[in-house]
């Protein structure tokens, strides 16, 4: 069984990032880049799958410039067994992403296809349930466990009540929540194999996918700054403010 | 032409949710309508009925609409796309389920977590966990989009719309095998008006006790960081921030948080926020109106005690 796992690159989870002077876009440049965090736990459930026995091959997929290519051997640093770069300088909407990620499913017929749930960058939460839409797969979304028998996934979802399991016939669409896993550390001898992995590079137009232009951004702000607070020096003071100075208790 | 948006509910009763998407559907021109899918979902449709300003109320009940899986409501909604403009949901976890299947079944981009309708094509919504608004103008013919629930008030229920009822049933390859609902008395974490959160500064799961308290003497509902969940403290769905919950309370107390950039996102919108930590470097000072440096442990009896 194959797994196929999209992966992007996004600027570090521990970086707070700015917005341009001219406020037409976030400054992405010379900051630190990884993987999104939710990607390298569907790498990591992926290669999990493999040590498992139930997955016989893992291939990441990454749609960007050549530098996605550090992700890509990230991932096979972590246990993927090879990449594909799509090669776009675009800046893509989660659906247009969903469309080629749909073009190398078919030539890739993973059985599952594993997912982050967002990206930490454009918050939108959208690829993989595109991508299961027009693939006419069934999804399982922000899973937290994902079990695989009988060709059919039983997966856990966090769900705003509490949890809810799902069980689905494969070839199916998972996405992953935070909960799912912890994933492991690169290992040096890792990183040195990774690089020998087999890592192909397909040009997007060569694809044969038609993407449209669905939005424009107009501009980017910064949020709405706090006024500074003060500092109250004991839980009487802090009780007398919330009551007279704030009114809400 | 006409705006849909998908209700919010969990079969019994209508989510508050809901009336705050109305609320964003009532910026933007047309009839709104409200599509109840579910089953024995009659008592949620009759409430939909009531929200100022929705026109019409679609039921679509039936035992394969159970779960609201996002495989067949996603084609229930795509039934009737072709009478609305707009599309829209909640961003809970049903609503980021089932939207992005029907935006993409209607070959136009979605637009996630709107906080700001601007004009008729054009919406603000939060990008790099809340640290950029992006102003983003949409060139599709149908807009689908989910909605940011705590950046509008809900409508009131002055409404009387109509209820129409559908019977298409469309079954889905998934299958509901189980749920674990987490039980509490306490106010729902997305609608509360105050929130008591605890961080990993709480220690252990059983010290969340006395964060209870606190929340019952204020009647406010009780949430948590990222690092207290993966601590195993509570359960996830307590979970405030980039990942979880997006609140935006009259009061937000954070104690024993340290303030990372991923909480912030899910709170900082909140009226009025104390913070109540022992290191005074912690970020969370930084957006709280009122802080205060002290042991949780010493200074929550002594809050508890006082109100």
């Amino acid at each position: 069984m194959k797994v196929l796992v999209p992966v992007k690159r996004v600027v570090d989870a521990n970086v707070k990032v700015r917005v341009s002077a001219d406020n037409t876009k976030v400054e992405t440049a010379n900051l630190k880049m990884a993987i999104n965090p939710f990607c390298e736990i569907a790498v990591e459930e992926a290669v999990r799958l493999k040590e498992a026995g139930i997955a016989t091959e893992v291939v990441v997929v990454s749609i960007g410039p050549k530098v996605v290519q550090e992700q890509i051997r990230t991932s096979m640093a972590l246990g993927a067994d090879r990449g594909i770069q799509i090669e776009t300088d675009a800046e893509l909407v989660p659906l247009s992403l969903a469309k080629i990620l749909k073009a190398v499913q078919e030539k890739e017929n993973a059985e599952i296809v594993m997912f982050g749930k967002q990206s930490i960058d454009g918050d939108n939460n959208q690829t993989g349930q595109m991508f299961a839409a027009l693939t006419g797969m069934p999804q399982a979304t922000f899973a937290s466990e994902v079990k695989i028998e009988n060709n059919q996934a039983i997966v856990t979802r966090e769900v705003d009540g509490g949890l809810q399991t799902l069980s689905m016939p494969l070839p199916a669409v998972v996405t992953t929540d935070l909960r799912l896993n912890e994933p492991r550390y690169a290992k040096l001898p890792d990183i040195m194999k990774a690089k020998r992995k087999p890592l192909e590079v397909i040009a997007v137009d060569d694809l044969g996918v038609a993407l449209k232009e669905h939005q424009t951004v107009l501009k980017v702000n910064a949020p709405a700054a706090r006024e500074a607070g003060v500092m109250v020096s004991s839980v009487e003071e802090l009780v007398e403010k919330l009551q007279n100075e704030a009114k809400v208790i | 032409m006409a705006i849909l948006v998908l209700a919010e509910h969990d079969n019994a009763s209508l989510k508050l949710e809901t009336a705050k998407t109305v609320a964003a559907a009532n910026a933007l021109p047309g009839d709104v309508h409200v599509l109840v899918v579910g089953h024995q979902a009659q008592a949620a449709a009759e409430a939909a009925k009531s929200l100022s300003g929705v026109t019409k109320v679609i039921l679509l009940d039936d035992a394969a609409y159970d779960a609201q899986l996002a495989e067949n409501v996603s084609k229930a909604v795509l039934d009737i796309a072709s009478d609305y403009d707009y599309i829209l949901a909640t961003a809970t976890t049903t609503g980021k389920d089932v939207l992005p299947r029907v935006s993409a079944l209607l070959d136009v981009a979605q637009i996630s977590e709107v906080v700001e309708v601007v004009s008729e094509d054009t919406f603000v919504r939060p990008v790099y966990a809340g640290n950029a608004m992006a102003t983003v103008q949409s060139h599709d013919a149908k807009k689908v989009m989910t909605v940011r629930a705590s950046a509008f008030d809900a409508v009131a229920n002055d409404g009387n719309a109509e209820l129409v009822t559908l019977s298409s049933v469309i079954e889905a390859s998934t299958k509901f095998v189980s749920q674990e609902l987490t039980e509490s008395e306490r106010p729902e974490l997305s609608s509360a008006g105050v929130i008591v959160s605890g961080g990993r500064g709480m220690g252990s799961g059983e010290n969340f006790a006395i964060l209870e308290q606190l929340a019952d003497k204020l009647g406010a509902a009780v949430g948590a960081s990222r690092a207290a969940v993966d601590a195993g403290f509570v359960p996830n769905d307590m979970q405030v921030g980039q990942t979880g919950k997006i609140v935006a309370p009259e009061l937000y107390i954070a104690v024993g948080i340290s303030g990372a950039i991923q909480h912030l996102a899910g709170m900082k919108d909140s009226k009025v926020i104390v913070a109540i930590n022992k290191d005074p470097e912690a970020p969370i000072f930084q957006v709280a109106d009122y802080g205060l440096e002290a042991d949780l442990f010493k200074v929550l009896p002594e809050l508890i005690e006082k109100l």
